[in-house]
């Protein structure tokens, strides 16, 4: 049994406000893979509750009227990794969050869940970042939209104002098309393991496949929330593809991002990484372009 | 607030049930406590060892951090379902006997079922591919060697049967 004070299950998403509203103290549980956990360790025992895992409609992949791509909040991962929309437009999404946990994990978590809980190693969130996601919010006073960016605050906290819940995740039109990416989770183990660190690149290349149009970098684990490197991403936009910038792209990721140290890896040692993956990230996103380095 | 209930329905192992559940049981309660299908093992509870894997709607959850209410319309299998009409064992779990896939047997319930999850899809999977969709199952006794041999083992065995009845079918045609 856990330890659960009461539990509430919303049918809608209007429902899912009404129960929050009324019941102030309550916290939200979607797939519950970080809250039942957490209640089972004690953090949040005796915790108030409003399943919002019944909400069918915070599900699945689509386009929207403007073409953005739109992720149901509650889309688990498998899901997401399955989308033939992802699939085309943005597999490093679907290959970021192949990487979560292990494959009953990624049958239960949510991307909701996955940035709602303001962590900064989550898997999806870097990947999110990189790619220029909207969050969606419905609350008592309506639906907001807003960066991913300006959704984090601090390490585990997001914007979400009382009584309100996520309900999708879009890539605008603008952010994915051209662009080609790629993740790489630094962990010592290839499953059920958290990122020591992660590094989410993309890049978008001129017709002739020889300058970078636009490059960005986002990481999990180089600070208390996915940051974004944009000194990194100005050393890349508008330089020619070659083994030059990728090197000043990657130096560069060292002026932004501020790692530290603890029990999974030493800051200098993160920062080495960062570097790293970044060079690698930044590469195979050329190629996945159909850019050629050094040739 | 006092104790909370609610009542459910859903479908386990082909069967049809009705039970009021406590809003506070893990659906690996429930499977435990009212419907003793003991197969579904109580490991970590915290969704790391994969002992209490069962398959939802066709896709694997680990039974601990999936709540009972969530149980509402599903349909709903455990190693116990795979019982053959004559109470003969599944070519799966025939295959983890062969292959000495289990030992202690604690994680086998819930390895079995990620194999039935994946042998289900109908389709070769590459080594790789086994190894990854295998690997939300911790064992601390065969070394997971033994245990890729026999989902191995059995995908390809019924890829072939299946190859085989398709040939005879095709000549049935002609
Ligand atoms: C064994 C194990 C391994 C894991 N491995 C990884 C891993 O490798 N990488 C990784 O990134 N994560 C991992 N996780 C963490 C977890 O699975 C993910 O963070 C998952 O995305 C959480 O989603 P959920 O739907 O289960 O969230 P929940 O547990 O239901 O919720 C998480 C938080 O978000 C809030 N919330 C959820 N949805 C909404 C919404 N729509 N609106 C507002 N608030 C919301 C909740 O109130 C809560 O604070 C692992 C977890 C387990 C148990
Ligand atoms: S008991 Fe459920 S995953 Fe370990
Ligand atoms: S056989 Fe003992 S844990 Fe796997």
């Amino acid at each position: 049994m856990y330890d659960i004070k009461a539990l509430y299950e919303a049918e809608s998403v209007q429902d899912a406000i009404r129960l929050l509203q009324e019941h102030p103290k309550a916290q939200i549980i979607a797939g519950g893979s970080d809250v039942l956990v957490q209640i089972r360790e004690g953090r949040r025992a005796g915790a108030e509750l409003v399943s919002i895992f019944g909400i069918d409609e915070m599900r699945g992949v689509c386009y929207d009227e403007d073409q953005a791509i739109r992720i149901g909040s509650l889309t688990s991962f498998s899901h997401i990794a399955a989308s033939p929309i992802i699939q085309e437009k943005i597999p490093v999404l679907g290959e970021a969050v192949s990487l979560v946990g292990g494959p009953q994990i990624r049958n239960i978590g949510t991307i909701g869940g996955n940035t709602c809980n303001g962590v900064t190693s989550a898997d999806s969130a870097s990947t999110l970042m990189a790619w220029d996601a909207i969050v969606e919010l419905h609350g008592p006073e309506g639906v907001r939209r807003l960066p991913i960016r300006d959704f984090y605050i601090k390490a585990g906290v997001v914007d979400l104002k009382p009584a309100e819940l996520q309900t999708a995740i879009l890539i605008p039109k603008a952010a994915y098309e051209g662009y080609y990416g790629r993740y790489i989770k630094y962990a010592m183990r290839e499953a059920m393991d958290i990122a020591n660190l992660g590094c989410s690149v993309n890049a978008k290349l001129s017709e002739d496949k020889r300058t970078i149009i636009d490059a960005r970098v986002a990481y999990g684990v180089a600070g208390p929330v996915p940051m974004r490197a944009p000194s990194a991403e100005a050393m890349a936009r508008g330089r020619a593809v070659c083994r030059e910038t990728v090197d000043a792209f990657a130096r560069a990721v060292l002026d932004d991002i501020h790692p530290r140290d603890s029990w999974r890896a030493a800051k200098a040692f993160r920062e080495h990484i960062a570097v790293e993956l970044a060079k690698r990230a930044l590469t195979e996103s050329i190629e996945r372009a159909g850019g050629v380095i050094d040739g | 607030m006092g104790k909370q209930y609610k009542l459910i329905h859903c479908t386990v192992n082909g069967r049809a049930r009705e039970v009021m559940v406590d809003v506070r049981a893990s659906l690996t309660d429930l499977l435990r406590n009212d419907f003793r299908l003991t197969s579904v093992k109580k490991g970590c509870e915290v969704g790391e060892c994969g002992a209490c894997n069962v398959i939802i709607d066709g896709e694997c959850f680990n039974s601990c951090i999936y709540l009972a209410v969530w149980a509402d319309g599903k349909d709903i299998l455990t190693l116990e379902g795979l019982e053959g009409p004559g109470g003969e064992i599944s070519d799966i779990q025939q295959a983890f006997i062969d292959e000495a896939a289990v030992q202690c047997g604690f994680c086998t319930p819930g390895a079995i079922m990620s194999a039935v999850e994946i042998l289900n899809e109908g389709r070769l999977l590459s080594d790789e591919e086994i190894r990854i969709r295998m690997s939300g199952h911790l064992c601390r006794c065969t070394g997971y060697e033994n245990i890729f041999r026999a989902v191995k083992k059995t995908m390809l065995k019924r890829l072939e049967a299946r190859q085989r009845e398709q040939g005879t079918g095709n000549r049935e045609q002609e």
